[in-house]
């Protein structure tokens, strides 16, 4: 058994393997297959104020090693979510990483506030905030697209969260340049940034020559873009090595099935990791993936610690 | 309790009925939580397949035990990749599934007189279902539609299961030239029939509702929309459903269906391949916000 412990800034976690938002709902589902808490930390679906329907069907087309999904972020609103989810793995004794998210910056902090004040608080470890959503005070342009609107929400949702809460903004690889996008979260107040959220695609039907989903974009995720979120990490855990900006935690998803694939993502710089649409391929991806990454550890002689970031320090020099 | 199980099944034999392959996979396990109406996950492609997402299928009937161990039977229309895959399959190949999944045809607590009505392989689940019918003491009716005779499944099965069989096609191939929904009133009308159970395309469903409710019965559907995980996790199988509390909901159709009362449906919602989100939903956009 390698070392998994793995720590995110003032949290420590007993493996880096968590489910992805959005990829698991809010746990009851999952925990039919494996034990939750086997999980270095369960993350919830993103919550925003109020219940949301979400988006017309089809919501999804399957893709090469991938998939589009169009969800909406369909969900309770955050006092349903509160009573019934939160308090359900509270008492299951679950490590909750919450994700929440709102149409404007203010909604962000009402939402974090709610969160804050409730009893089932107390199994938080973490809050991620899920930037990479639309802002409908501008124009609908998604927040993590813009340093100013990110660091925006990030300031307000700190505000709202008792002083030395960890907070981790998920970041969207649709952006120019993801360095300053990840400078202006940090800066902020973030404790550290997620990556990735899901890339924008479109696929048309062939048969009806139209767009298969219903609201035509939707977001891709799977392994086809495990290599967009190891190098999204590369370059921001990069500009942390040379002192660009602000040393922090990276929590990488994207594309990860197996030990193997979490593996390349932490050797890119994220301390932590989360299994998103191969779940829907295995219900029991992510603690398989935890003891996958075991055995790759050990097979290395290495800790988790240690294997951190370390292609940065392997890398050939030209 | 556990109430499914993920396991590693091993095809025992894969035959051509008609259009469709009959598989029996050895998934130890399944039919003892299985009941009729429920349905497998199968993922498609072996461990490292391109095709990430599961398939589902009616349970056709499960075995607890056996030369083989618990099987678990399905009857598959090959159409994309991964059913054509899985029709592709032969003895000691391996398929995951997940089984069994979402919500069960609901009994009748009184021996009423039951319609059970499949279109194409949605006939499917319904052989095991009358059966269990039977043992309650329900009449059991079948009728048994498809556009033409090869796609036709289970019609020597449902001589067997049922106390009367009818046969629709839309060509005139075997049975009743026509649709199930031109013969459905008459034998609703015949045997008293107080619930309609339905399994096939949706627009099946929806007429088979509007005929059970026009002659008084109450129609129980299983219903089906893409589904990428089958186990709830993914929110991309939702429909409108108004509650019990009268307000239309959009619910996972793998987790709080596939069987549905018909009559709680929004079937004004499905047009031209699209499910729409009727404007009373509780959470649906509202004009300026999401
Ligand atoms: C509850 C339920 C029971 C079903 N029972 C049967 C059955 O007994 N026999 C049978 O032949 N078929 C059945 N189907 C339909 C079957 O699931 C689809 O035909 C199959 O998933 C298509 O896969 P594909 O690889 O051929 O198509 P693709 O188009 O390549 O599939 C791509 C993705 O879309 C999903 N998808 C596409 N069409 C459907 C569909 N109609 N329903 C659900 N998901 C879909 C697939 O699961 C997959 O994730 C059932 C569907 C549901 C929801
Ligand atoms: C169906 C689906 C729903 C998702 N919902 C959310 C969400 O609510 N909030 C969020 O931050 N990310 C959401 N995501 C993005 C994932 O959390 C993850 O960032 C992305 O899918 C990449 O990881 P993966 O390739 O492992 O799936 C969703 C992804 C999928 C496929
Ligand atoms: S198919 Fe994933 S939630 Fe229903």
């Amino acid at each position: 058994m390698a070392d998994l412990t793995t720590r995110l800034g003032a949290l420590t976690l007993p493996n880096p393997v968590m489910t992805a938002s959005g990829c698991a709902a809010n746990g009851r589902e999952l925990h039919r297959f494996f034990d939750l808490t086997d999980l270095g930390a369960f993350v919830t679906k993103t919550v925003m104020a109020d219940p949301r329907s979400g988006r017309p069907t089809p919501r999804m087309a399957e893709t090469s090693s991938g998939m589009l999904n169009s969800i909406g972020l369909q969900g309770p609103g955050i006092a349903a979510f509160l009573d019934k989810d939160l308090t359900w793995l509270h008492s299951i004794g679950a490590r909750v990483v919450v994700s929440i998210a709102g149409n404007t910056a203010a909604e962000f902090a009402e939402v974090a506030r709610a969160l804050a004040s409730h009893p089932s608080f107390a199994c938080v470890v973490a809050v991620e905030i899920n930037i990479s959503c639309p802002n409908v005070a501008n124009r609908g342009l998604v927040f993590a697209c813009d340093p100013m609107s990110s660091s925006t929400v990030v300031g307000l949702v700190h505000q709202e969260l008792p002083p030395g809460t960890p907070t981790f903004a998920k970041l969207t690889p649709d952006v120019t340049d993801i360095v300053a996008i990840a400078d202006a979260a940090l800066q902020a107040g973030a404790t550290g940034l997620t990556m990735i959220n899901t890339l924008l695609g479109i696929v048309i039907d062939t048969d009806r020559l139209r767009p298969q989903l219903a609201g035509i974009t939707g977001g891709l995720s799977g392994p086809a873009i495990r290599p967009v979120a190891v190098r999204a990490i590369w370059q921001v855990a990069g500009a942390m090595r040379e002192g660009r900006i602000d040393t922090a935690p990276i929590i990488g998803v994207g594309g990860i099935r197996t030990g193997l694939d979490a593996l390349e993502l932490i050797a890119a710089g994220a301390s932590a990791v989360q299994v998103g649409t191969a779940t829907f391929n295995d219900p029991s991806a992510p603690r398989r993936v935890r003891d996958e990454l075991d055995a790759a550890l050990d097979a290395r002689a290495l800790t988790l610690a240690d294997a951190v970031g370390i292609a940065h320090r392997r890398k050939v020099q030209l | 309790m556990r109430d499914v199980v993920q396991v590693r099944g091993e095809v025992v034999a894969n035959r051509r009925v008609g259009a469709y392959h009959h598989l029996t996979v050895v998934a130890p396990g399944v039919a003892e939580l299985a009941r009729p109406g429920q349905f497998v996950a199968m993922a498609v492609g072996g461990p490292t397949s391109a095709n990430l997402l599961r398939r589902s299928f009616s349970l056709h009937r499960v075995s607890p035990s056996g030369a083989y161990g618990g099987t678990l039977d399905v009857v598959i229309a090959a159409k994309g990749e991964g059913t054509q895959w899985l029709t592709g399959l032969r003895p000691h190949d391996e398929v995951d599934v997940v089984a069994p999944l979402g919500r069960p045809f609901p009994l009748p607590t009184e021996p009423v007189a039951t319609v059970l009505v499949g279109g194409g392989y949605g006939s499917a689940p319904l052989f095991w279902l009358a059966e269990v019918l039977r043992e309650r003491g329900c009449r059991v009716e079948m009728v048994l539609g498809a556009a033409s005779e090869d796609r036709l499944f289970g019609v020597v099965e449902a001589r067997r299961s049922a106390d009367g069989v009818t046969i629709t096609t839309d060509d005139g191939s075997a049975g009743t030239k026509g649709w199930v929904s031109d013969v459905l009133p008459e034998v609703i009308t015949r045997t008293g029939a107080a619930v309609v159970y339905g399994c096939g395309p949706m627009g099946m469903l929806r007429s088979i509702t509007e005929v059970a409710s026009a002659h008084g019965a109450v129609a129980q559907v299983a219903v089906e929309e893409s589904m990428a995980c089958g186990v709830g996790v993914c929110m991309t199988c939702v429909m409108p459903v108004t509650g019990n509390d009268g307000l239309t909901r959009m619910v996972r159709s793998c987790v709080e269906g596939p069987v549905f009362r018909g009559d709680r449906l929004r079937w004004d919602a499905f047009d031209d391949g699209v499910c729409r989100v009727p404007a009373d939903t509780v959470g649906a956009p509202r004009p300026g916000g999401h």
